[in-house]
């Protein structure tokens, strides 16, 4: 699988209310990869997101999976939001076989992949419970058990712990490494959290806003291990330190 | 002992005190008429309603009122909610219907229905009808707009989700909002029906040859204050029921909701 994004641009409005979102944006994320786009509020993050996902088309430039240019919205690019998208009147285990129902896959098969992906985010014990019932990590996790169960080439990721308190957010993170080291899923993060963006990513993507732009790539090739470790190794703070100079320059620049 | 925690939980019941209330406006009622402080063709006691009641039930005329009337709102409301549903849905949905038919619904939903009733008589003659036109013209409007409305509440991510995870726009529409909006458009119908309720009763105090609107003018005509009663708590408890079956149907069918 291959995801490139070429040269794109969006713009919203017409006329002189017209306003330029994301200019000439590129890159591309292959099979095991997980990248992450970093940048601040308004800076075109979701709106990136939204086009690989095929929900909005580009103004300019080209966005394709395998060759093929996207055209709209398919399973093959799940997509987990921010606010929680889960349908309030499933249950957790109902969520999760929601997109194996939609593609009419056998009632065997839904039931199988359903209580395997509930076990992958560790909700087995929650199957049964509405999404009102469950926290806010862990309706996130049931969001990125359905996108899972749907078999997608690639996984969306849109701020998807933007929502959760610090705590339950490290936590998020650790599981979500996890999951990419024991399944080798293919991601593309959006976060304003340049963290996150570091100890998840193989490869970082810094934006700059007004419009949005990508100003900085860099290979985060940390040494595999836990995330609490990573966290306060050298190596890992070095870098993030020199991207935060890179990103305060990008709002400084706008005299904020 | 047992007094002590008898009372606190049989207050603490959440229908108690609605029932007080009422309990208490029959005591005043009672207490009113018994001083004869009010003349009795203008407020007849309890007793004498209760008596007019079953003198009516007894000749089978409060059964086929009550079936006249029930027939007529049912018929004209059930017709109202299947045009209204999908009308609504596709409103919600479409920018260009919705552009084609807000403005127009919003203007004739704003002509009171009951000014219709001379023109549907003219086309559709006397008969049941104009009575259910009138019912489906007074609360189409509506249920179609509230309808329309919970479409457009549904999240955006809950639509764009079903079709990140490969679902059709056919499946959108009925896997997500559908379910979604099944408690808003229980409710819009509950409230619509009171509407249904107020249009018979105002179709039948015009032409009708049954009906317990019909019922009320006719005891209009010979001063017979205790009918109009029998007439008023009957559709009034009637509407209740109706209500409360609503509201069971909504707990029962969308738990989540609440
Ligand atoms: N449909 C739209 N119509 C007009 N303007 C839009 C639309 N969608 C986004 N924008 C504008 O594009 C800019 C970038 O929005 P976007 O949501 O992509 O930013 P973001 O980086 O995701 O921000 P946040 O961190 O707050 O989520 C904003 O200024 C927003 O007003
Ligand atoms: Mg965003």
């Amino acid at each position: 699988m291959h995801l490139s994004v070429d040269s794109v641009c969006k713009s919203f409005g017409e006329g002189k209310a017209r306003k330029l979102v994301l200019d000439t944006v590129s890159f591309s994320i292959s099979s095991g990869e997980f990248v992450a786009l970093v940048g601040s509020s308004g800076s075109g993050k979701s709106t990136m997101m939204r086009l690989v996902a095929g929900l909005e088309r580009p103004s300019a430039g080209r966005i394709t999976v395998d060759g093929v240019p996207v055209k709209g919205p398919g399973s093959d690019r799940g997509m987990v939001f921010q606010k929680y998208s889960l349908y309030p009147w499933l249950t957790a285990a109902q969520n999760v076989a929601f997109g194996m129902r939609l593609q009419r896959l056998p009632q065997r098969e839904v039931q199988e992949r359903t209580s395997y992906f509930l076990e992958v985010v560790g909700l087995s014990d929650a199957a049964r419970r509405l999404p009102r019932e469950l926290s806010g990590g862990m309706q996130q996790r049931v969001a990125i058990a359905r996108a899972l169960a749907a078999e997608p080439k690639v996984l969306l990721l849109d701020e998807p712990f933007g929502a959760l308190d610090l705590q339950i957010r490290e936590s998020m993170q650790e599981f979500l490494h996890g999951l990419w080291q024991r399944t080798g899923l293919t991601a593309l993060l959006i976060t304003h959290d340049l963290e996150e963006a570091l100890l998840l990513a193989q490869r970082v993507h810094i934006l700059a806003p007004r419009p949005g732009r990508i100003v900085r790539s860099v290979e985060a090739d940390l040494p595999p291990g836990e995330l609490a470790h990573l966290r306060i190794s050298p190596e890992f703070l070095a870098l993030r330190e020199e991207l935060a100079a890179c990103l305060r320059g990008l709002d400084g620049g706008l005299g904020l | 002992m047992r007094e002590s925690t008898f009372w606190p939980r049989l207050l603490a019941h959440p229908w108690i005190l609605g029932i007080a209330g009422i309990l208490i406006v029959l005591l005043l009622w009672t207490a009113v008429t018994a001083t004869g402080l009010v003349d009795r063709l203008f407020l007849p006691s309890p007793a004498a309603v209760l008596a007019a009641g079953q003198a009516q039930a007894s000749a089978g005329i409060l059964g086929r009122d009550l079936v006249a009337s029930v027939t007529r709102v049912f018929t004209g409301f059930a017709l109202s909610a299947v045009v209204a549903l999908p009308l609504g849905i596709a409103m919600g949905t479409n920018r260009a219907i919705c552009q084609l038919l807000e403005p127009l619904m919003g203007l004739i939903r704003y002509m009171p229905a009951p000014a219709f009733i001379p023109l549907l008589i003219i086309y559709f003659g006397l008969e049941e009808l104009p009575k259910v036109m009138l019912i489906f013209i007074g609360t189409v409007f509506f249920n179609t707009l509230m309808i329309m409305d919970a479409v457009k509440f549904v999240p955006h991510e809950l639509v764009e989700t079903a079709l990140t995870l490969g679902g059709s726009r056919a499946q959108v529409l009925t896997r997500v909002i559908t379910p979604c909006i099944a408690p808003q458009v229980l409710d819009t119908y509950r409230i619509n029906m009171a509407s249904a309720w107020n249009l018979v009763i105002v179709a039948e105090l015009v032409a009708a040859n049954e009906g317990l609107g019909k019922r009320i003018s006719l005891a209009q005509r010979f001063l017979r204050t205790d009918e109009i009663f029998v007439g008023l708590i009957v559709i009034g408890v009637i509407g209740l029921l109706i209500d409360l079956g609503f509201r069971l149907l909504m707990r029962r069918a969308c738990s989540w909701a609440n």
